[in-house]
């Protein structure tokens, strides 16, 4: 074959590989870019809801009055959980979510634990929070509008979001556990306001 | 991308589906390779049996042994099936590790092995584009062009349709074995050879590449090195007073058949 009969010649395989590599070379020169056009860089401008992109933004009425904004709160780590009164898996690891919240809340954590009102009760949702002591705001997405923009699929899904308003992790189902929370936001905590 | 299916309690990952199936044809072709290359089939098997386990194993520990204080005051934690709990780079290092030590042990010869799993490693980097395009993961740079397609707010590259075809190219040409010489290790350079100057060709178009000083893609410089040495290793490999294997002094082994 005409490839085998390449390789039993020297200098042409010599020349082949040259070939290859300069042209390699030069299209690997040519597609260099400015560290913002990758999410490998900088924080893009747009926002999506998965790892490198900015969070997309949202503001929602809180269980029991008054609104949080999800960009007021840059400059923090803020983990976003969505979530549902009659989801299992939600149920389940809650609890975890609120001891990490309590053991880190004063080094800059946040918790948003978005409950997906449109397909919950408020009712069902107070009677939830009360049940297992959640002390972090409980935003209620009432028109299911953070579940749309989130590209919500799966209950829980939860998004580890940095100081800079970057996505850094997603969970998509759980239940998530204690250990696996805490390592998601050891790092993001370390990191420079 | 439709990431996830719900069936009943299940929530089902299409993207790791996708990889589970791309392990058991890659399995399949590699055993069928090594009984045609006359290889013990069944250790030609449990090496990339155990290479996986180990792998996914050593990427879960090591994920574990940064953040030890959380999981030793939560050692549960360490069972979470969640795939963002691993170490990848650790699992590839440890998985390709306990597959050598396993083909030492188990005196497999080095090129035909190598060989034997060419074909199932082309086959699983095509289900490894499926899952990509299944996950949107791996997504190409912003791009105006009629055959964009919208994702993650914006019209980009196909960069996960680019990169299942390249990857059924590559998979075609390793199945027809034009290097010839079977068992001489020369088609599974040729198919890591090709996989990697796809890497560096369409690597320009993606979106997520990891920059690095001059704005240079990691991903070509690495791929560039790779191919280099992938190419002087095919040449060095076709003379005929080639290096004994690495894993041992067994040849073929008939064993297989028995």
């Amino acid at each position: 074959m005409a490839t085998a009969a390449l390789l039993q010649d020297a200098r042409r395989w010599t020349v082949l590989t040259l070939v290859v590599l300069i042209l390699g070379a030069g299209w690997t020169f040519l597609s260099r870019v400015p560290p913002a056009v990758t999410t490998g860089g900088a924080p893009p401008a747009n926002a999506s809801p998965r790892e490198g992109f900015s969070a997309p933004d949202f503001t929602l009425d809180l269980l029991g009055g008054g609104q949080v904004t999800l960009s007021e709160l840059r400059g923090k780590v803020v983990v976003v959980n969505l979530w549902a009164s009659w989801c299992p898996p939600c149920r389940a690891e809650m609890p975890a979510i609120e001891k990490v919240y309590r053991a880190n809340k004063d080094r800059g954590l946040e918790v948003l634990a978005v409950n997906s009102t449109v397909q919950d009760s408020e009712a069902d949702a107070a009677a939830f929070v009360q049940d297992f002591g959640l002390t972090f705001p409980i935003p209620l997405d009432r028109m299911g509008a953070v579940s749309n923009r989130y590209l919500l699929r799966a209950l829980p899904s939860t998004y580890f979001i940095d100081r800079r308003g970057v996505i850094r992790t997603v969970v998509i189902g759980g239940p998530m556990s204690e250990a696996v929370i805490q390592s998601k936001v050891e790092d993001l905590l370390e990191e420079a306001p | 991308m439709f990431p996830f299916i719900r069936v009943g309690p299940f929530l089902l990952q299409l993207p790791g589906l996708a990889l589970l199936a791309g392990i058991w044809i890659g399995s399949s072709l590699a055993e069928k390779e090594a009984a045609r290359l006359k290889l013990n089939v069944a250790a030609v098997y449990n090496l990339i049996f155990f290479g996986l386990i180990a792998g996914v194993v050593g990427a879960r520990l090591a994920y574990a042994a940064r953040y030890l204080s959380a999981y030793l005051a939560n050692p549960l934690g360490l069972l979470a099936l969640t795939p963002a709990t691993l170490s990848p780079n650790a699992g590839l290092v440890i998985g390709l590790a306990v597959a050598a030590l396993f083909g030492w042990r188990k005196k497999l010869p080095l090129r035909p092995t190598l060989d034997a799993l060419a074909p199932g490693l082309a086959a699983f980097m095509v289900t490894l584009g499926v899952a990509h395009i299944m996950s949107g993961d791996a997504f190409g740079a912003p791009a105006q062009l009629p055959w964009s397609i919208y994702l993650w707010d914006d019209y980009r590259h196909p960069s996960q349709i680019y990169e299942t075809i390249a990857a059924l190219v590559v998979f075609a040409v390793a199945w027809k074995r034009p290097l010839g010489q079977p068992g001489a290790g020369s088609n599974f350079l040729l198919v890591v050879a090709l996989s990697v100057a796809a890497r560096v060709l369409l690597e320009a178009f993606r979106g997520d590449s990891v920059i690095w000083p001059g704005g240079f893609r990691a991903a070509q410089v690495v791929g560039l090195l790779v191919l280099a040495a992938v190419l002087w290793l095919t040449k060095a490999w076709s003379q005929p007073a080639a290096p004994g294997p690495l894993f041992g002094e067994e040849s073929l082994n008939t064993e297989a058949h028995q």
